[in-house]
């Protein structure tokens, strides 16, 4: 009896051989991915249908629980959206059904260069770029005239940020909390002082370690200076990119680097009443800031990638198909305007609505195409755990010896010589 | 019951195990068939894992990359003993036990005594004392997250400690995780002492109350003394249960601020960086100081766990 029943469940579950079903693995939004899912379920005519199932908040546990199913070789995960960073691991391992080069020109052409090359491994296109983030100085336009700074001027510097946010008694926030959005700021320090923290990912654990360099110890320094001052947030150590915001709303709210996505939730925000209505009027954007004035900054790179499970039913058929629906350029468009998250093809910048949506879409493109992608390695996680552990708290941070001890660090980790 | 029932006590098993009758015999034997299906499912359920992790940890392998697996030994116990971060946690680990155990002692001790003397509403005495322990361990743990965060949080409001940022300092984020534990987990304790309690013939207290002993002689000299076995059961299943903490520490600081414990070790290296050997490696340590912390216990403090079950 027991089981009759379990098999007539399992029947239901695998849908009793009616349209095949693609199962899509989603970072939570607010349902732009789902509308995009039943948008192409509607333009396949029938062929196939997309379900999306929603994974956790955050990327490390995105990641883990990514991992345990293809792991596990399971046949039921067709399409999975990536955090950038992971690709690289799950090409290697072999977890990704790679582009064959004439499909792989259709998905990356017209996207953003960091998304391409987020997207590569080994010299093959293992995922589509579906969209493209970036983070940008987000101000209040009166902080930065009672600091008497213009972060929109050429050459505007953390030094002058966090000097200017001292004297004017405002804040700075960024994301100090150890995780992700911490190595985020770590590199896009290092890259913006022209370094990197390392090089030659392709060899794996014989990586070669360049954080203990000129810029990572300016990356440092500067860390140091703006955890050590007045304007950092009092929770800076376990501050996320919410928190951040909130520091901004906040009385002493001045200046934070922060993804795009803020200026719906603060528009929204203060339509729903959450925080005062000037707020919005006030806000301003300018790019990511300098770690020297004679030096473009390169701002960080995020977004998601759509990954293609190696172990799926309809991996060579449906889930190409599908894919090619939702990366394509007006549902890029569609899912930015749904959901807020920047495109990851720069035409999509010069649609008038997206100009009217997002004011700073001009300011977001470029930011994208100058932006520097974190390590590009299957040993990600453990690079970046091993830098989150020797740069955390941001207040211990020192020049002299953070970016020394973490080189050596990841080296130790990279090889199983050390926990993490 | 029945085996309780023919169980010889200690002093005639000595005596009697010379000559076994059939009828003795073939009782044993039926009682080992009887008892080796569940044996069976044990060593399925409990041991095929362990010894999996055992072998395991001999390798280094990662998940992300199975075929870079290798034969290492016992290099991975060694990377974890040898690592101050293994030690640091153990330390970490110690404290949040030690520190709630006792405390949890002395509170559970005091409420159980509450609940023991309770003349009126013993029902709602009782069951407002037990409530914290029926709450999901995951959801307690963002309620008092919540309730020390700067920007949601009542706390500081509260106390007026304005600014002050508890999970940015490793004591003080120690301080939350351990009182939320304490919280938590008292009624567990209390819970056991109560039926200690009430295993105290009440005339032993009353004779010594005619003798003339105070109400805090009453305690140290017979109380007590009478509900020892439940005192270190109690003390001995909440070490077990504290040593092997992970829910509050996940919840609220995801292990920074150096609150990270043994548990939470094991999980980043399987479970984060997949890192199966290493992993598994730090998981079977854990294993042992469990199974170290049951011997010293039951050896050395003589806790006879039938005791509490009431089989005097």
């Amino acid at each position: 009896m027991a089981l009759t029943v379990l098999a007539g469940g399992l029947t239901a579950c695998s849908g009793g051989g009616g349209t095949p079903t693609l199962n899509w693995y989603i970072n939570p939004d607010d349902g732009g991915q789902a509308k995009l899912a039943a948008a192409c379920t509607q333009a396949s005519g029938g062929k196939y249908r997309i379900k999306t199932s929603v994974l956790p908040n955050d990327a490390t546990q995105q990641r883990e629980q990514l991992v345990r199913r293809l792991a596990a070789k399971d046949s039921g995960l067709d399409i999975m959206s990536l955090d950038p960073v992971y690709v690289a691991e799950a090409a290697n391992a072999g977890f990704l059904r790679p582009f064959p080069a004439g499909e792989a020109a259709r998905f990356t052409e017209g996207v953003f260069p960091p998304a391409v090359q987020n997207s590569t491994w080994e010299g093959r296109l293992y995922a589509a770029p579906f969209w493209a983030n970036t983070q940008l100085l987000w101000y209040r336009k009166s902080a930065a005239k009672k600091a008497g700074i213009d972060p929109k001027a050429p050459g505007f510097t953390w030094n002058e940020l966090i000097d200017g946010a001292v004297r004017s008694g405002t804040t700075v926030g960024a994301q100090g909390n150890k995780y992700e959005g911490y190595m985020v700021w770590i590199n896009a320090l290092i890259a913006s002082a022209g370094g990197r923290i390392i090089s030659d990912a392709e060899k794996g654990d014989d990586a070669t370690i360049d954080i203990d360099s000129p810029a990572g110890r300016q990356a440092a320094a500067i860390i140091r200076k703006l955890a050590r001052s007045s304007a950092a947030s009092p929770t800076l150590s376990t501050d996320i990119e919410e928190q951040a915001r909130s520091l901004l709303n906040g009385p002493r709210g001045g200046f934070m680097v922060n993804w795009g996505y803020i200026w719906r939730a603060e528009n929204g925000d203060a339509k729903d009443g959450v925080i005062d209505k000037r707020i919005p009027a006030d806000l301003d954007w300018a790019r990511y800031p300098r770690v020297n004035a004679n030096q473009e900054s390169k701002p960080p790179f995020g977004g998601i990638e759509l990954g293609i499970g190696a172990y799926g039913k309809y991996k060579d058929t449906f889930s190409v198909e599908a894919v090619r629906c939702i990366t394509s350029t007006e549902n890029m468009k569609k899912y930015m305007i749904d959901s807020g998250n920047p495109a990851a093809r720069a035409a999509v910048y010069d649609d008038p609505e997206i100009k009217k949506e997002f004011p700073m879409a001009g300011l977001i493109r470029d930011s994208i195409n100058a932006a520097a992608p974190r390590p590009i390695t299957p040993y990600y996680t453990d690079v970046s755990g091993a830098v989150l552990s020797r740069w955390h708290p941001p207040a211990s941070v020192d020049p002299n010896t953070t970016p020394a001890r973490s080189a050596e660090f990841i080296r130790q980790v990279l090889r199983d010589q050390a926990l993490l | 019951m029945t085996a309780v029932h023919s169980a010889p006590a200690p002093g005639q098993s000595r005596a009697g195990r010379a000559e076994i009758s059939d009828r003795s015999r073939a009782e044993r034997r039926l009682g080992l068939l009887l008892s080796a299906p569940a044996v069976l499912v044990m060593l399925l359920v409990t041991a095929y894992p362990l010894i999996n992790a055992l072998y395991l940890s001999l390798f280094s392998y990662r998940i992300t990359a199975p075929d870079d697996k290798r034969f290492v030994g016992l290099a991975n116990y060694w990377t974890a003993l040898s690592d101050p971060l293994f030690w640091q946690d153990v330390f970490t680990t110690f404290f949040i036990t030690f520190v709630t155990v006792a405390v949890e002692l002395v509170i559970g001790f005091g409420l159980a005594m509450v609940m023991h003397r309770a003349l009126f509403a013993r029902r709602t005495v009782r069951t407002a004392i037990l409530l914290p322990y029926g709450i999901v361990t995951v959801i307690s743990a963002f309620a008092w997250r919540y309730a020390f965060d700067l920007q949601s949080g009542f706390v500081n409001s509260w106390f007026g400690l304005g600014d002050y940022a508890w999970f940015s300092g490793r004591w003080s984020s120690l301080f939350v995780i351990i009182l939320s534990e304490i919280w938590k987990t008292t009624p567990f304790v209390s819970l056991l002492l109560l039926a200690g309690l009430a295993q105290v013939p009440r005339d032993l207290g009353e004779a010594a109350t005619v003798d003339g002993a105070t109400a805090w002689q009453r305690l140290r000299r017979v109380t007590i003394p009478n509900m020892k076995a439940a005192i270190l059961v109690a003390v001995l299943f909440r070490t077990l249960d504290a040593w092997r903490i992970f829910d509050n520490v996940f919840i609220m600081t995801a292990g920074q601020q150096k609150t990270e414990t043994l548990s939470f070790l094991t999980y980043r290296q399987t479970i984060t960086r997949t890192a199966i050997g290493l992993g598994d490696a730090v998981g079977v340590l854990l294993f042992l100081s469990v199974v170290l912390i049951a011997f010293v216990f039951i050896r050395g403090f003589r806790v006879d766990l039938s005791q509490v079950r009431g089989d005097r």
